[in-house]
């Protein structure tokens, strides 16, 4: 921006940047900012999983299937967890008296590979095997639910992101294109996206995974949920972006850029879609909850991620027993991570969409 | 108006025809078939199993199954089951008969008490109730579904007051017809309203902003300014005008929640489209997932058009364009 000399120190500070205008408005929403914070914790968690987690996700204890959550009790200046063991015959656990060891902290356990790649077996807390600490308890195969939970949040939260970012880049650059160029383009992209969005979102999404072969491993399948979440999510957005660029076309400065005979690939790029960004940013924080919950609809119905693997949607998959869940109710754990974590988001989007509105 | 509807019906047929084509290509591209399977078992000879696919044309390309499918479908056959061995067209109007009704109650509860609440919360703007509304909706938006439908299994079992799951009683073919009728009903209720829930915090919201909009609006402030009282004005002036933009999120919520009942009925074992595409799918019953796939789509197409009919009446901008 071009500084005039008359303007007072006064007025300059209140020529703020739309960006540090918008984060002020969003400053403002508290709703919003909670929402932010329990995104930033939960993808840290996410990031640190292995660490955090006492055990690893394919860690079975057969002896304690279906072990209630225990929780460490503080005893003097250190925590204790305490022994539980079943009645024969039944999974009712019972502590027993006077025989706890301390929780120990950054302890040897379970190796797992920090950020993917850093072999490391050191994790935050944990005791030893007789005096296991299941905070959220254990599944049928004894299995820690809340390292699972950790690592599970490792694919439900990407997902989400990763699916955002690859059909919005998608549905961005076709939206434009099409808004751009008009005419037979248009049509022709637009009678296709309706035609994705006239079928039900989970009808397409089983179709699209009918196309996958069977048998494949834990990252091709990962790889896969993207993919089939990407071909439906582009759609809508294109539709959008289209509109906004039908008009934003006939503004001066499209006109300008072409009379200095940008190309229209550029132009598209540099010109008219940095200024959908605002409504992009908005509309990828309110959609995301639908990646994640599309990623547990696919591993509930036992055609997305696969056993060992952890995640939300596949741990569900054992509530679906009515006696389990009347039973061992922490079995729901996993929904109560979905719930935070698609709340926050739409606490964070609401707040965004509220901000990035300046008539408001 | 005639016209309207012609053109928006005359719409809807390349429509369904490109869903079913896309479809088609998809469980084209998908590895295997319903034979794959059969032709592990030592029993079937390979020349059974050849004969078999010819008499569905699964030895053809796609495009031709594809010809092959679509003329039956113009004499109203949707061709024969592979894994349920019996025409495909009586077992598919039996799922969306029940997907339909199972919708259209989830839909009836959820716009019953959200446009009230709706209407309630934005009259009481920044009170407790328009609050605790709003956290409601946030809460409603949020919640999966699937857990919905998880507590609701957990309810019936535990109260015993509702059937846990499917459509009807092991003695259903016994019962007179009444009893038939509030078998049914019985266990419609727990689904429906499950589907309901989810489907209610949109509508809320929705129903609120408009009415907060209009009531902004210059006729609102002329209405009390002649002294017109705060119901008549609030019920008969702003709430008329609020409505209108509710018939347009009709079409996105019907989408909502078509994709909805696709999980209630697989986790609570209703009988629906959704159910009978999982079977098909996990079957490899390939024509039977065109089949639901392209009738759910019909179902949302149709609904689609009914809102925008009722758009069309009930805003003259909209039909005389």
């Amino acid at each position: 921006m071009e500084t005039d000399a008359t303007i007072s120190i006064a007025e300059m500070k209140h020529t703020l940047s739309p960006w540090r205008l918008f984060w002020q408005r969003l400053r403002r929403r508290k709703i919003a900012m909670v929402g932010g914070v329990i995104l930033i914790l939960l993808y840290l968690v996410a990031l640190f999983a292995g660490f955090i987690a006492p055990y690893d996700y394919n860690h079975l204890d057969t002896d304690n299937s279906f072990h209630q959550p225990a929780w460490p009790k503080l005893s003097g200046f250190h925590f204790v967890v305490p022994r539980s063991e079943a009645q024969p015959g039944n999974f009712a656990y019972r502590e027993i008296p006077n025989d706890t060891q301390p929780v120990h902290f950054f302890v040897r356990g379970d190796k797992y590979q920090l950020f993917g790649f850093i072999p490391a077996s050191i994790h935050l807390f944990g005791s030893d095997g007789n005096h296991p600490v299941y905070l959220f308890g254990t599944d049928q195969f004894g299995r820690d639910i809340f390292s699972r939970l950790l690592y599970g949040s490792q694919i439900s939260l990407s997902i989400g992101v990763v699916g955002i970012f690859l059909s919005f880049t998608f549905g961005l650059i076709i939206g434009g294109v099409s808004g751009y160029f008009a005419g037979a383009t248009d049509t022709v992209i637009m009678r296709f996206c309706e035609l994705i969005m006239s079928i039900p979102a989970l009808y397409l999404i089983i179709s699209l995974r009918a196309t996958f072969p069977p048998g494949m491993s834990s990252s091709q399948v990962y790889a896969m949920i993207i993919i089939i979440l990407s071909c439906i999510g582009w759609a809508s957005m294109a539709r959008v972006i289209r509109g906004m660029t039908l008009s934003l076309r006939e503004q001066q400065f499209v006109l300008a850029a072409r009379s200095l005979g940008q190309s229209n690939f550029k132009i598209i790029v540099r010109h008219i879609l940095p200024n959908t960004l605002s409504y992009v940013i908005v509309a990828a924080t309110l959609s995301v909850p639908y990646y994640i919950l599309g990623e547990v609809v696919l591993s509930f119905l036992g055609v997305g991620i696969q056993e060992p693997q952890a995640s939300w949607g596949n741990m569900l998959t054992a509530a679906e027993d009515v006696q389990y869940l009347q039973n061992y109710p922490w079995l729901l754990a996993p929904s109560a991570a979905i719930f935070i974590t698609v709340l926050a988001f739409n606490f964070l989007g609401d707040g965004l969409r509220d901000a990035a509105d300046t008539k408001a | 108006m005639w016209q309207f509807i012609f053109k928006r019906l005359l719409h809807m047929i390349p429509l369904l025809i490109g869903v079913s084509l896309i479809t088609f290509l998809l469980m084209s591209l998908a590895p295997g078939d319903y034979f794959t399977t059969l032709q592990q078992n030592p029993q079937i000879s390979p020349e059974t199993i050849a004969k078999l696919k010819a008499q569905f044309h699964l030895d053809r390309p796609w495009y031709v199954q594809y010809l092959y499918w679509f003329k039956s479908i113009l004499h109203g056959d949707f061709g024969y089951s592979m894994s349920y061995k019996i025409p495909a067209t009586s077992l598919i109007f039996a799922r969306l008969w029940n997907t339909f009704v199972l919708s259209f109650f989830a839909m009836i509860f959820a716009w019953g008490v959200a446009i009230p609440l709706g209407i309630w919360a934005a009259v009481k703007k920044d009170t407790w109730v328009d609050r605790s509304c709003s956290l409601i909706s946030f809460a409603g938006l949020s919640v999966s579904d699937i857990l919905l439908s998880l507590l609701a299994l957990w309810f019936a079992a535990a109260t015993a007051w509702f059937p846990i799951g499917g459509a009807q009683s092991p003695d259903h073919d016994l019962m007179s017809p009444l009893q038939q009728f509030w078998d049914f009903t019985h266990h419609l209720i727990l689904p429906a309203l499950v589907l309901a829930a989810s489907d209610l915090a949109g509508i809320m919201r929705q129903m609120r902003s408009n009415l907060l909009d209009t009531l902004r609006a210059e006729y609102v402030t002329a209405a009390r300014a002649r002294g017109l009282g705060e119901g008549w004005v609030i019920y008969k002036h702003a709430l008329r005008n609020a409505i209108n933009p509710l018939l347009t999120i009709f079409g996105y919520s019907l989408a909502a929640l078509l994709s909805g009942a696709f999980i209630v009925e697989n986790i609570m074992a209703w009988p629906g489209l959704g159910r009978l595409t999982m079977e098909a799918f996990f079957a490899k019953d390939s024509y039977l997932v065109v089949d639901c796939v392209v009738m759910a789509t019909a179902l949302l197409v149709l609904g689609n058009f009914i809102a925008d009919i009722l758009l069309a009446w009930s805003d003259p901008r909209i039909r005389l364009k």
